[in-house]
């Protein structure tokens, strides 16, 4: 039974997931139209598809929306500071090797403040599966542009426009050694569900972006009306492409609407893990 | 104890450069004082910039009491490998300390004519290798001074360094120490 | 530089983790020896001076006997890795020196927050900046307390020999399991490359405080990971035991859920604070030496402490009514036997000499209005027994 029919029926009293769901954390601190409860909800998914016990699981997040992800999963979970959800997670993961640590946190968290962590998690090939909620801005704080925001969108630090090239997160996963390298948007549940299913299986380093619309933040400040509209625009540009070769040329530009984004499930190789 | 009061403390300070295994004598005479010779003692050793390229130093300081205060004042005997050690140092050493060079490293300037010169990279050389140079002076300082028991030295040496190259030493401290018995005590 | 990462799992191998009997070692060696004897799991580290050694050491032996060992790419991931890896039941472990410290004080402030038990050893060279690299200083020893913003309670000790720091780094461990805090074993650079005679005990006689453990099955009943016990202190549950926790520096309640509202913030915090403020008590160490009827009272710690003691040795021998307290524990405070020094009413004046320009001598300040002489040296070189002495004699 999906979890439309679920939701459909009133009736219905238990969720597949709802033992991985914090319920009594609820309601929820995101707002009306945000992407992050649907990465949570594919990440609920991938525990109950990994035939790894829950137990077996832990959640580590930064600092910002994305960060709260890691108080809404019912598994061991850890809300840590602002860019050292990485390294927080690697002792954990070391520690217990056991253990399938898996960290969602937001561009902003991981890439900025966190991005030096980022780069020598991914050459250690730590056991760690990186879930990376893009949504172009720091959402929590208002709106101010980051190292994701693309050339001409607006922040409230960037009022005029980013200047700054952005990070092709992909990309840079990739050349910095990660095992498994994909992207794809909250458009794309079941293709994002398997990725981090694949992710968790991997004994590696997982590099997942997501893009997630923030409609509070993002799109009130650059004329993308609703969570919705954004999700309209990940239809109509998006891009399957799994195994693109050419990470280098994919870059993201959520405001010029000739230019395709594309997702797929890009990396997955061999490589000496960090615990053998 | 009273490093300042130096009826009852001994100071020694190595002076090399880096290589030349000066810690490892510092740390030999320390460790024989400290584990084997019911005394107590400090080992300090120079760091960083203060050791690389110029002299570099050893100190230890020895007593029958507490060692409070882990530096050398006025030391009581230096031992030099390296002429820049000896430039350095010398004014440390106390008025009627002991002084140590090595015969072949250093050359005392012409009003220094009260020090002992001692063959210890020659020595070692002989022994078939210069490594053990500090070894030599070693002995040839426990020799001079009696700060120590030649069986504390053996004990220090034999927890200490590479299995391998226990009997080495060994032989190179009692070439040291033969050496200073037949120059007679300081 | 410090040896590489060790990614492989370990075999056992005949290497003891107690190395029992009598060596001569340097202070780091001896804090190292310290950490592996109270049972050390995990260290995470960047290298710097004058600490290096302790990494050096720990990356030599930690591997062969079980535990891990991770270089990590700077300081904010060592103190973030060793706190993961506390959540997950580790004893954990990192070393560093003042500009490190600096850089790790936030997540200093997340592992008293999530109450995760760490130990850090500071091994404190001149400051401020990167100051004298190879040099001593005394100079972190409010950022130890104060460095992180907010107010929390940690504990720290203060060796002044390479003995105290091979037991004071066990006591370290035992006390942060026994209170879930962060606790600093804050060396000085003079006590971390001494070699000295240092005696380490069998395996048998190392003392070892577990922490406390939840008092249920996973699944039994929800488990409350800041619940506290009488002693404020909550029994804490790691990743991966089945007990769900939820772990955050947002102010929480005992269930560990954010709960952002001013008197549950109020509640934590005090908490925080009280559990080694009202457990002083227990924790406190300090050294002492003829006391009784002195009218100047020495107050030292770490390297500074070996030249005080011998001045107020000698002072006595000139006849001169002096005594020391040597701080053991320098966070908590010993507020209280400093009270009972001065209610004694034998004391007319306090000395406190320290590498740092009077850190120390400013909480005695603010304990008393008796005189409080300053000897300070901003760092690079400690003060000297005849340098104390003469202040003494003033």
């Amino acid at each position: 039974m999906s979890a439309t029919e679920q939701i459909i029926h009133p009736a219905a009293t238990v969720h597949p997931i709802d033992n991985l769901l914090r319920a009594d954390r609820f309601p929820h601190i995101l707002c009306p139209g945000c992407g992050i409860g649907t990465v949570i909800h594919g990440y609920a998914h991938a525990i109950a598809a990994s035939g790894l016990s829950e137990d077996r699981h832990v959640c580590v997040s930064g600092i910002g929306c994305s960060g709260r992800a890691a108080g809404y999963v019912n598994v061991d979970s850890y809300h840590s500071t602002h860019g050292r959800a990485l390294p927080f997670a690697l002792g954990i993961a070391v520690h217990k090797p056991e253990l399938n640590v898996t960290v969602i946190s937001g561009d902003g968290d991981l890439t900025a403040i966190g991005g030096n962590h980022l780069i020598h998690a991914a050459r250690r090939n730590v056991n760690l599966n990186v879930i990376c909620i893009n949504n172009f801005n720091y959402g929590m704080t208002g709106g101010q542009v980051g190292p994701t925001t693309p050339v001409g969108a607006k922040g409230s630090t960037a009022p005029r426009g980013a200047v700054e090239q952005p990070f092709n997160l992909p990309y840079l996963a990739k050349a910095t050694g990660a095992a498994f390298v994909a992207r794809w948007t909250v458009l794309h549940v079941r293709e994002f569900q398997d990725a981090v299913l694949r992710a968790m299986n991997k004994n590696g380093f997982s590099f997942i972006e997501v893009l997630a619309p923030c409609p509070t933040s993002f799109g009130r400040a650059n004329n993308i009306g609703d969570g919705l509209h954004e999700v309209e625009i990940y239809r109509e540009r998006c891009v399957i492409e799994n195994g693109a070769q050419n990470l280098e040329e994919l870059d993201i530009d959520l405001i010029d609407a000739s230019k395709p984004i594309t997702v797929g499930n890009f990396v997955d190789i061999d490589r000496k893990p960090f615990i053998e | 104890m009273n490093n300042e009061d130096t009826s009852n403390v001994m100071q020694v300070r190595f002076g090399g450069v880096g290589g030349q295994g000066i810690v490892l004598s510092g740390r030999l005479l320390g460790k024989a004082a400290a584990l084997f010779d019911d005394k107590d003692a400090v080992c300090t050793q120079s760091y960083g910039p203060e050791a690389r390229g110029g002299a570099s130093r050893a100190d230890v300081v020895i007593s029958n009491d507490t060692v409070d205060y882990p530096f050398v004042i006025a030391a009581d005997v230096l031992a030099v490998f390296f002429q820049e050690a000896y430039v350095m140092f010398r004014k440390g050493l106390r008025p009627g300390g002991l002084l140590l060079v090595d015969s072949d490293l250093v050359r005392p300037s012409d009003d220094d004519d009260i020090y002992r010169s001692v063959p210890a990279t020659r020595t070692a050389e002989e022994l078939g290798n210069r490594m053990a140079a500090n070894v030599v002076m070693l002995g040839y300082l426990v020799g001079a001074t009696d700060v120590v028991s030649r069986e504390s030295v053996e004990k220090a040496i034999r927890t200490t360094v590479k299995e391998k190259i226990i009997d080495f030493n060994l032989k190179a401290f009692d070439l040291g120490l033969g050496m200073a018995q037949k120059d007679g005590a300081s | 530089m410090a040896v590489s990462v060790i990614n492989k799992g370990t075999k056992p191998e005949p290497e003891p983790r107690v190395r029992t009997g009598g060596h001569f070692m340097l202070g780091d060696h001896a804090c190292a020896e310290g950490a592996l004897a109270a049972g050390l799991d995990f260290f995470g580290g960047y290298p710097i001076t004058p600490s290096t050694e302790i990494a050096e050491h720990i990356a030599v032996r930690l591997p062969l006997i079980g535990g891990r060992f991770v270089q990590m790419e700077d300081e904010l991931a060592s103190i973030a890795a060793i706190i993961g890896a506390s959540a997950a039941g580790a004893r954990s472990f990192t070393a560093t020196s003042g500009p490190g410290f600096s850089l790790m004080m936030e997540n200093i402030g997340l592992a008293a927050m999530m109450e995760l038990p760490v130990v850090i050893a500071d091994v404190m060279r001149a400051s401020p900046s990167t100051g004298l690299p190879t040099m001593v200083g005394q100079s972190d020893v409010l950022q130890a307390r104060w460095g992180s913003h907010g107010d929390y309670g940690i504990i720290a000790y203060c060796p002044s020999s390479p003995q105290e720091c091979f037991d004071l780094t066990i006591r370290a461990f035992n006390a942060a399991d026994q209170y879930r805090v962060p606790v600093f074993i804050l060396m000085d650079e003079v006590v971390g490359h001494m070699a000295e005679r240092v005696i380490i005990p069998a395996a048998e006689d190392i003392p070892h405080t577990p922490r406390k453990g939840p008092r249920h099955k996973p699944g039994e009943e929800i488990f409350l990971s800041y619940a506290p016990d009488a002693d404020m202190v909550p029994p804490i549950a790691h990743a991966g035991e089945g007990y769900k926790v939820h772990m955050t520096g947002l102010t929480h309640d005992e269930r560990g859920y954010p709960a952002l509202n001013a008197p549950t913030h109020n509640k934590l915090v005090n908490r925080l604070v009280d559990k080694i403020r009202l457990n002083a008590a227990d924790i406190v160490m300090y050294e002492e030496i003829a006391t009784e009827d002195a009218d100047t009272i020495v107050i030292s710690f770490g390297c500074t402490a070996r030249s005080a003691r011998h001045a107020v040795a000698e002072a006595r021998r000139e006849g001169l009514k002096c005594g020391f307290l040597r701080l053991i524990t320098i966070w908590p405070f010993p507020e209280k036997r400093i009270r009972e020094l001065i209610d004694q009413g034998n004391v007319k004046r306090f000395i406190v000499p320290e590498v740092n320009l009077g850190q120390i001598r400013r909480e005695v300040e603010r304990m008393t209005s008796l005189p409080v002489l300053r000897l300070n040296h901003a760092g690079g070189e400690m003060p000297a027994p005849k340098d104390i002495l003469e202040l003494i004699r003033s």
